[in-house]
C-alpha cells in the first residue's frame, strides 16, 4: 500500500497570517480522509498545496509518489478538485458542463460514465438545464461528476456540503462510500464535526496546525476525562450556576444539554447536590460518551 | 413567557400559481428559542421574508411583535433584529461606525447609541477593536459583535440564520451561551439552519417540507416520536420518508 499524499512541515504563511504551520501527514490508498475544522483554521490554503495550485513555503509535499512543485502537469491529471465555491461554468448547460471537463482532460463522458452513473442520474433528467439555475443539491452533485469525469486517483472535495441540507448531504456521503470500490482516494474537508464519523480517519485543525489524527473512533477515545451531561429547564441559569462550581473544571451548552467535566472525576454526586442548593431541583446528571467535538474542544483548550 | 410574539395562522403565500407556504399555522412565545428548519426549496426563506415585513402573505393571518404583516411591516421591522453567519456587518467600516450605523438605521437617538456602544465595547471586552476595521476581527469575535449589533435596539425578536455555522467549537459554546442569556432576558430567538446539530439547541422546532409544517415541537419529543437519535435522523425521516 503506497501514501496516496505525504506531506512533511508544509508551511505557508501571508503576510504576518501564518495559515499552515508545520501541516505533516499521510493519506493511504482508497481511504476517506477528512479535515475537520473552523472557517480560517487553513483547509483551504491546504487543499490548494495538493492540489498543485499554491506554493508551500516550505515543507515537502507528494502526492502520488510525485513532487507537487516539480511534477505539477503530471498530477494535475489524476487529480478531481471540488472547490468549495461552484466554480463550473453558469451558462453552460449540465450537460456541456460534463462534456467540458471530460475534453480538458482528454478523455469522454462514455468512457468513464460508470464512474459517475449513480451521481449524475440524479441530474441527468435536467442535462439541458444552465448550470447557474440548478439547487444547491444538484449544483453540488453535477459539481461532483465534473471533478470524477476523468477518473482521477485521488479526488480533493473543500467543504462540499456546506450550505447545502441534511438529506442532501447525507445522499452525498452515500456516492462517495461507494466510491471506493474505484480504488479512488478521497480527501474532504468540512466544518462539522458530526460529518468526521463518515471518513476512515480525520485530522482535527484549527489556527493551521494540526490537533489530532486519527480514525473518529480514536479520537473520540482519546477523551481524557470523564463527561457528564446536565439537562435542566432553565438553561441558562443552569450553566452560569454550574461555571460559578470551583469543582467543574469546564460546562459547555450541547444540544439540549451542559457538556461537564469536573475537576475529580468522582464527584458527580456533590455536583447534583450543589446544584439542588443553588435552587435547581430538576438537574438530571448522566455519564455520557465523548464525541468528535468533545475532543475538539478539550484539545482547543490544551493547544 | 406566554406572550406570544408571532402568531400565524392559515398563511398561505402564491406565486403565480406556485404556493410557496401552505396553511402555516404556528405560534412562538416571548423568550423562546425556535428552530425553523426545511429542506432547501422549502419554503422557509418566503416564510421568513413575510415574518420579518419584506413581502406580504397571500392571505391568513401574521402578527409579528404585536404588528399585523399585512399593514404594520415598518412597525416589524423596528421590532425585529436579523443576523447571518455570511453576512452582518460592513467589513470597510470599524467597529463604532458599524454599531452608530446600525444605531441610526434602527432609529435609535444619539445618546442611546452612545450609551449602548460603551456598554458594549466594556461587555465583549472589545474596547482596543473600537477603531479596527471589521475585515481585521478574528471571526469570532465578528460573530459576537454581529449578534450584538442585532439585538442593539432590544428588539423582541432576532432572527439568525445558520448563526454557528463554520465556528471553532469554543466560540459555537460562547454564542450559543448569549443566545440562552438573551432568550432569558425576554427577546425571541427565530433560528433557520441546515445543521441539525443547531437545532438541538432550541426549545422548540418546526420542519418544513413542501410549503407546509409537517412537524412542530421540542427536539426531544419529535426524537421520541420518530424513534429517532437525533434531529438529524429526524428531518431525514420526515423529508425522505422512504
Amino acid at each position: 500500500m503506497i501514501n496516496v499524499v505525504e506531506s512533511s512541515d508544509i508551511a505557508k504563511s501571508f503576510g504576518p497570517i501564518m495559515a499552515l504551520d508545520d501541516i505533516s501527514f499521510s493519506v493511504n490508498e482508497s481511504e476517506i480522509f477528512g479535515f475537520i475544522g473552523p472557517d480560517g483554521a487553513g483547509k483551504t490554503t491546504l487543499f490548494r498545496i495538493i492540489t498543485t495550485l499554491l506554493l508551500p513555503d516550505k515543507g515537502n509535499m507528494k502526492v502520488l509518489g510525485m513532487n507537487a512543485t516539480t511534477h505539477y502537469k503530471e498530477l494535475r491529471k489524476n487529480i478531481g478538485y471540488m472547490p468549495g465555491r461552484f466554480s463550473l461554468y453558469q451558462d453552460l448547460s449540465v450537460e456541456e458542463n460534463l462534456n467540458f471537463y471530460a475534453t480538458v482532460f482528454g478523455t469522454t463522458v462514455e468512457e468513464n460514465y460508470n464512474l459517475i452513473s449513480d451521481i449524475y442520474s440524479h441530474i441527468e433528467p435536467f442535462k439541458k438545464r444552465l448550470a447557474g439555475k440548478l439547487s444547491g443539491g444538484m449544483k453540488q452533485k453535477l459539481a461532483l461528476s465534473c471533478a470524477l469525469i476523468h477518473k482521477p486517483r485521488l479526488l480533493i472535495l473543500d467543504e462540499p456540503t456546506t450550505g447545502v441540507d441534511a438529506v442532501s448531504r447525507s445522499e452525498f456521503w452515500d456516492m462517495l462510500n461507494k466510491l471506493r470500490q474505484y480504488n479512488i482516494t478521497i480527501i474532504v474537508s468540512t466544518p462539522y464535526m458530526d460529518e468526521a464519523i463518515r471518513c476512515d480517519r480525520v485530522a482535527l485543525i484549527q489556527n493551521g496546525k494540526i490537533l489530532s489524527i486519527d480514525t473518529p473512533q480514536k479520537i473520540r477515545a482519546g477523551f481524557s476525562r470523564k463527561l457528564f451531561t446536565v439537562k435542566a429547564i432553565e438553561k441558562y441559569r443552569l450553566i452560569k450556576t454550574l461555571k460559578k462550581n470551583p469543582e467543574v473544571m469546564t460546562a459547555y451548552p450541547f444540544g439540549d444539554s451542559i457538556h461537564v467535566t469536573l475537576i475529580n472525576d468522582s464527584s458527580d454526586n456533590s455536583l447534583f447536590e450543589y446544584l439542588v442548593k443553588e435552587g435547581i431541583s430538576d438537574a438530571v446528571i448522566q455519564e455520557a460518551e465523548a464525541g468528535i467535538e468533545d475532543r475538539f474542544l478539550e484539545l482547543m483548550e490544551k493547544a | 413567557m406566554n406572550e406570544k410574539v408571532i402568531y400565524v395562522k392559515n398563511l398561505v403565500k402564491k406565486f403565480g400559481s406556485f404556493v410557496a407556504n401552505d396553511n402555516l399555522s404556528f405560534e412562538v412565545s416571548a423568550g423562546e428559542i425556535f428552530g425553523f428548519l426545511g429542506a432547501n426549496g422549502a419554503g422557509k426563506t418566503t416564510a421568513i421574508r413575510i415574518l420579518s415585513g419584506l413581502s406580504k402573505p397571500t392571505s391568513g393571518e401574521v402578527n409579528v411583535a404585536g404588528y399585523d404583516a399585512y399593514r404594520q411591516t415598518e412597525q416589524i421591522k423596528k421590532n425585529i433584529g436579523y443576523m447571518c453567519q455570511k453576512f452582518s456587518l460592513y467589513e470597510d467600516l470599524t467597529v463604532r461606525e458599524n454599531i452608530i450605523l446600525y444605531g441610526g438605521i434602527y432609529g435609535m437617538s444619539k445618546s442611546l447609541i452612545r450609551e449602548r456602544l460603551a456598554d458594549l465595547l466594556a461587555k465583549l471586552h472589545f474596547q482596543e477593536y473600537e477603531n479596527r476595521m471589521i475585515s481585521d476581527l478574528p471571526l469570532g469575535l465578528r460573530q459576537k459583535l454581529a449578534f450584538s449589533v442585532a439585538v442593539l435596539h432590544d428588539p423582541k425578536i432576532v432572527f439568525l440564520d445558520e448563526p454557528t455555522g463554520g465556528v471553532d467549537p469554543i466560540t459555537r459554546r460562547q454564542f450559543w451561551e448569549t443566545i440562552y442569556e438573551t432568550a432569558s432576558r425576554g427577546i425571541t430567538v427565530f433560528v433557520t439552519t441546515h445543521y441539525m446539530d443547531e437545532a438541538e439547541y432550541c426549545d422548540r422546532i418546526s420542519i418544513m417540507n413542501e410549503g407546509k409544517i409537517v412537524a412542530l415541537d421540542t427536539p426531544e419529543k419529535l426524537k421520541k416520536q420518530y424513534n429517532a437519535a437525533s434531529v438529524e435522523e429526524v428531518f431525514i425521516k420526515i423529508a425522505r420518508p422512504n
